[in-house]
C-alpha cells in the first residue's frame, strides 16, 4: 500500500474514496461525469464528488503544483478562473508502478466550453461574443501582471452573461505573475498567441462542418482590436484644458461603463493649472457587479447586474421615491426578482443561473409584448418562458460537453495502435 | 537566416537595484546553435526574453542581422519561440496544421503550399501530408509543431528550457532530434537550460551566466579545458571539478608532500599567498606521494568508478572526487596520495577567481 500524498485547501473524504491506485486512462466508467473526447497534452477526466464535479488533470508533480499555486493567487487577485483543489500525489499501482500525480480543480458551475457552442447552431455572433469576453479576460489578468503564454478559446471556460459570455481562465500551466507592470512585449505577445490560437481553433471549428459562415481570420484579429481599445481606455494618458474638468467625470463614467471602478487616479496640473493630465493607476473590474451585492446580496456576473441594475432603477420609478436605494432594491428582490425565480418548476431549474433566466424572461416579455402589441405582465411572460424555451434548453449547470479536442505539445505521447484517416483529396487543397 | 548581437544589453527590473542581465556582450553567428546556460536567476530566460521583446531593454541594443530590434514588437522580429505550447488541430490536415499561420499572415495559396512542402521534406513528413493528426505517432506529432514554426522561415529559433516537462528518456531523446534538425536547417538557435549537460551536448558554444553576467562563451570543449574562472570551472562537468586552496611555495603550489610546479609568471598573478587549484576527476592519480586523502566511498559504475574522499587542508576537510579504473582502485577507508600534472591543473586566483594560467 502506498502513501498518497494529498494537498488540499478544503478537505473532503470523499476524495480518499477515489481509485487513486489506477492510471486516470482506466477508471471506472461509473466514477467518470463525461469524458473528454480526442487527445490532450495531458489525461483529463471529469468525476463527480458528492455533489459536484472535479476535473482532474494527470501531470508531473512539479508543474501540478506550480500550477496550483498560481490558481490559488489568481484566486487572490480575484480574477475569473476555475478553483484549484488539491493535489495528490505518490501514487501507485498495486504492483508498485509509479504513476503521475494529479491537479485537482472544481468544475465551474453553468460555465461551457467554446465549443459547446457550436451544437446549437449558433454562429458569427457567438464567436464575436466570445472573443469580446476573452479579450476583457485578457486585459484583467494583464493588469494584475499575469503573462498567461498560452491564451486561447480551449484554455478558456464561458458563462453566459446576459446575452454576452464571461470568461474564466482554466489552464495556467504556462502563466508567470510578474510583481512589476508587463512589458508592451510581453502583453503584445499574449496577444499574439491569442490571435493565431483563435484563427486555428476556428478553423479547426469549420474544417469540422461545426461552423459555418465564420471568418477565422476576422474574428481573431477582433482580440487585437478589442484588446487594445480597452487597454487605451483602462490605462492611457488623457490631456485637456484646465476649463474642461468634466472631463475627469467623464472617463470615471467611462470605465464604470466598462464594468471598471477607479480605484487610484494620477493628475497632473501643467503650464501653471493651463492644462490638466489624468490618468488611471489602479482599476477594479466589477463595477456593477460590486454594487449589486452591495444592494441586493446576488453574486453574478457583470452584464447580468448592469442589467438587474437597471430592473432595479425602473422599479424606483414606479414606487415611492422618497425611500433610500437599498430599500428599493430589497423590495424589488422580494416582489419581482423572486417571484419570477420561484414561478419556474423546481425540476427546471437548474438548467440555467437565476440571474440568467431573469435575463432570458425579460427578453423573452419583451419579444412577446412586441409579438402582441401589448403589455405583458412579467408573471405572464415566465410562464410563457417555461413552456416555449426552457423546456427545450439542455440543463448547463454541470454541462462538460467535448472539453478538448488539441494536442498541445511537446508531451510525452504513449504510443500504441494508429488509427489511419481515410486520406480523401490532394493535400495542397487544404493548405 | 541571420547573426544575433547583444551589445551592452541590460535590464534592470522596475523597483530593483542589481540589473538581472547585466551589459551582455555577446555576437552568435549566422546558423549557429548557442545555448545560454546557468543556475536559476542567473539572467539566462531574461536574456533570451529580451532577444524576444519580451522584456524591455533598459540599457544597450539588441541586433538581428543588421537591424537594431531594440524597440521592434515581438511579432516583427522575425524570431520563432519554438515549443511553445503548440496545438495540433484534430480536424485539419498535418499540411493545414503548419500553414495555417501562414494563412492568416496573408501568404498567397500557393507558396503556403511551397513551404509547407518544403519543412514537411526536412522533417520527414512529406507523405503524412494530408491526414490528421491522430494518424500520427507522438515523434510525428512533434515534428508537426516544429513544422510551425519552420513554414515561417524565421531568422532565429528562440527555445526556453524546451525540455523540462519531458520525463528522463524523452529528454534524451528530444534533445538529440533538436540538434541534428538544427543543424539540417541552419537557422541561428538561441537555446536556455538550466542543465549544464544539455548546453554541453547541443551547443556549439555555450554562453555561462551568473547574477546577470556572462561569465564566458566558448565551445563545449574549451569550457571544459579552460574555464575562465572559478565559477565557469565549478559549473561546467559532472562530476564537478576538484577546487582546492593551496599556499604558494618555490617552484609552484604545496600539494601534501610534493611541489606541484606552476611557472612564476603564472604565480605572480595572484592576489594573494595561496591560489585556487582546480583538478577533473578524471585528472588525478593514486600515487606513492601527493596530497593525502581518506576514500569514503567508492561508486562502480561499469565503464568508470568514483572515489568520494576527503583531504584536511588547514584543519578543514575538503571533499574531493577521483575518477578510478572500476576493477583496480583503492576500497572504502584507505588512505591514498594523489597527485596530477601540471599541464592539467587549472589555476585561479583565490580572491577574483579569475584563471591564472
Amino acid at each position: 500500500m502506498t502513501n498518497l500524498k494529498f494537498l488540499t485547501a478544503t478537505a473532503e473524504p470523499a476524495l480518499l474514496d477515489l481509485p487513486w491506485q489506477l492510471p486516470l486512462e482506466d477508471w471506472p466508467e461509473d466514477r467518470i461525469a463525461a469524458l473528454p473526447k480526442g487527445i490532450s497534452r495531458h489525461t483529463v477526466r471529469f468525476v463527480k464528488l458528492d455533489d459536484h464535479v472535479i476535473a482532474i488533470k494527470e501531470t508531473l508533480f512539479d508543474l501540478a503544483k506550480r500550477e496550483y499555486e498560481m490558481l490559488r493567487e489568481l484566486e487572490k487577485l480575484e480574477v475569473p478562473c476555475v478553483e484549484p483543489f488539491a493535489i495528490v500525489s505518490n501514487r501507485e499501482t498495486e504492483n508498485g508502478e509509479e504513476l503521475p500525480a494529479v491537479l485537482i480543480t472544481r468544475h465551474l458551475k453553468y460555465s461551457l466550453p467554446y465549443r459547446a457552442m457550436w451544437s446549437q447552431g449558433i454562429k458569427e455572433q457567438t464567436a464575436k461574443r466570445l472573443v469580446d469576453a476573452l479579450a476583457l479576460l485578457l486585459v484583467r489578468l494583464h493588469l494584475i501582471g499575469f503573462f498567461w503564454g498560452d491564451v486561447s478559446l480551449s484554455n478558456t471556460l464561458f458563462r453566459r452573461d446576459a446575452g454576452a459570455f464571461a470568461a474564466y481562465l482554466v489552464d495556467a500551466e504556462t502563466g508567470q505573475l510578474y510583481e512589476s507592470r508587463l512589458s508592451n512585449g510581453q502583453r503584445a505577445n499574449d496577444l499574439e498567441i491569442a490571435r493565431v490560437n483563435i484563427a486555428g481553433e476556428l478553423m479547426d471549428l469549420v474544417a469540422s462542418g461545426k461552423a459555418q459562415d465564420v471568418d477565422p481570420v476576422a474574428i481573431s484579429q477582433r482580440i487585437v482590436d478589442k484588446y487594445n481599445t480597452l487597454w487605451a481606455e483602462l490605462t492611457e494618458v488623457q490631456s485637456f484644458s484646465g476649463e474642461e474638468r468634466f472631463r475627469i467625470a467623464q472617463r470615471v463614467r467611462r470605465l464604470n461603463e466598462l464594468g471598471f471602478d477607479i480605484e487610484e487616479m494620477r493628475m497632473e496640473s501643467v503650464a501653471g493649472g493651463a492644462e490638466l493630465k489624468i490618468q488611471p493607476k489602479v482599476v477594479d473590474a466589477g463595477h456593477h457587479q460590486r454594487r449589486l451585492i452591495r444592494l441586493t446580496g446576488l453574486d453574478v456576473e457583470e452584464n447580468q447586474a448592469r442589467r438587474l441594475l437597471n430592473q432595479i432603477d425602473e422599479f424606483a420609478l414606479r414606487v415611492d421615491g422618497a425611500q433610500d436605494e437599498e430599500m428599493i432594491a430589497h423590495q424589488w428582490l422580494s416582489q419581482v426578482f423572486e417571484p419570477v425565480v420561484n414561478a419556474v418548476p423546481r425540476k427546471l431549474r437548474g438548467k440555467l443561473e437565476n440571474a440568467e433566466l431573469f435575463h432570458e424572461v425579460l427578453d423573452h416579455q419583451w419579444r412577446l409584448a412586441n409579438e402582441q402589441k401589448r403589455d405583458i405582465e412579467l408573471l405572464e411572460a415566465v410562464q410563457s418562458y417555461v413552456d416555449e424555451v426552457l423546456v427545450n434548453r439542455r440543463d448547463e449547470s454541470a454541462y462538460l460537453g467535448t472539453t478538448t479536442e488539441m494536442i498541445t505539445l511537446p508531451n510525452p505521447i504513449p504510443s500504441g495502435e494508429v488509427v489511419v484517416d481515410e486520406e480523401d483529396g490532394d493535400w495542397r487543397d487544404f493548405v | 537566416m541571420a547573426s544575433v548581437k547583444f551589445d551592452n544589453s541590460t535590464r534592470v527590473y522596475p523597483g530593483g537595484t542589481t540589473p538581472a542581465v547585466d551589459q551582455l556582450d555577446l555576437e552568435i553567428a549566422d546558423g549557429e546553435f548557442l545555448v545560454l546556460v546557468g543556475p536559476s536567476g542567473c539572467g539566462k530566460s531574461t536574456s533570451l526574453r529580451m532577444l524576444a521583446g519580451l522584456e524591455e531593454v533598459n540599457d544597450g541594443a539588441i541586433y538581428i542581422g543588421d537591424r537594431d530590434v531594440t524597440d521592434v514588437a515581438p511579432k516583427d522580429r522575425d524570431i520563432a519561440m519554438v515549443f511553445q505550447n503548440y496545438a495540433l488541430y484534430p480536424h485539419m490536415s498535418v499540411a493545414e496544421n503548419m500553414g495555417f499561420a501562414l494563412k492568416i499572415a496573408g501568404v498567397a495559396k500557393e507558396e503556403r503550399a511551397e513551404r509547407v512542402l518544403e519543412a514537411a521534406k526536412l522533417l520527414d513528413l512529406e507523405d503524412y501530408l494530408s491526414r490528421k493528426p491522430k494518424a500520427l505517432s507522438g515523434g510525428q506529432r512533434q515534428r508537426v509543431a516544429m513544422g510551425r514554426a519552420i513554414v515561417r522561415k524565421p531568422q532565429v529559433f528562440l527555445m526556453d528550457e524546451p525540455l523540462s516537462n519531458l520525463d528522463a528518456k524523452l529528454r534524451v531523446q528530444t534533445r538529440t532530434q533538436i540538434a541534428s534538425l538544427q543543424k539540417r536547417l541552419g537557422v541561428t538557435t538561441v537555446y536556455v537550460t538550466h542543465d549544464q549537460v544539455e548546453a554541453m551536448t547541443m551547443g556549439d558554444r555555450v554562453a555561462v551566466l551568473k547574477d546577470g553576467l556572462l561569465q564566458q562563451v566558448a565551445s563545449p570543449r574549451e569550457l571544459y579545458d579552460r574555464p575562465a574562472n572559478v565559477f565557469v570551472a565549478g559549473f561546467i562537468g559532472s562530476p564537478a571539478m576538484n577546487l582546492m586552496q593551496l599556499p604558494i611555495v618555490e617552484g609552484g603550489v604545496q600539494f601534501g608532500d610534493v611541489v606541484l610546479p606552476v611557472g612564476r609568471d603564472v604565480l605572480d598573478k595572484a592576489s594573494g599567498p595561496k591560489v585556487t587549484v582546480g583538478i577533473r576527476p578524471e585528472k588525478f592519480e593514486v600515487s606513492e606521494h601527493g596530497l593525502p586523502a581518506t576514500i569514503d566511498l567508492v561508486e562502480e559504475l561499469g565503464s568508470d568508478g568514483f572515489l568520494y574522499g576527503r583531504s584536511q587542508m588547514e584543519g578543514a576537510d575538503v571533499n574531493l572526487i577521483i575518477r578510478t579504473d572500476p576493477h583496480d582502485h583503492p576500497l572504502a577507508g584507505d588512505q591514498i596520495h594523489l597527485r596530477s600534472t601540471a599541464e592539467e591543473v587549472h589555476i585561479f586566483d583565490t580572491e577574483s577567481g579569475e584563471r591564472l594560467n
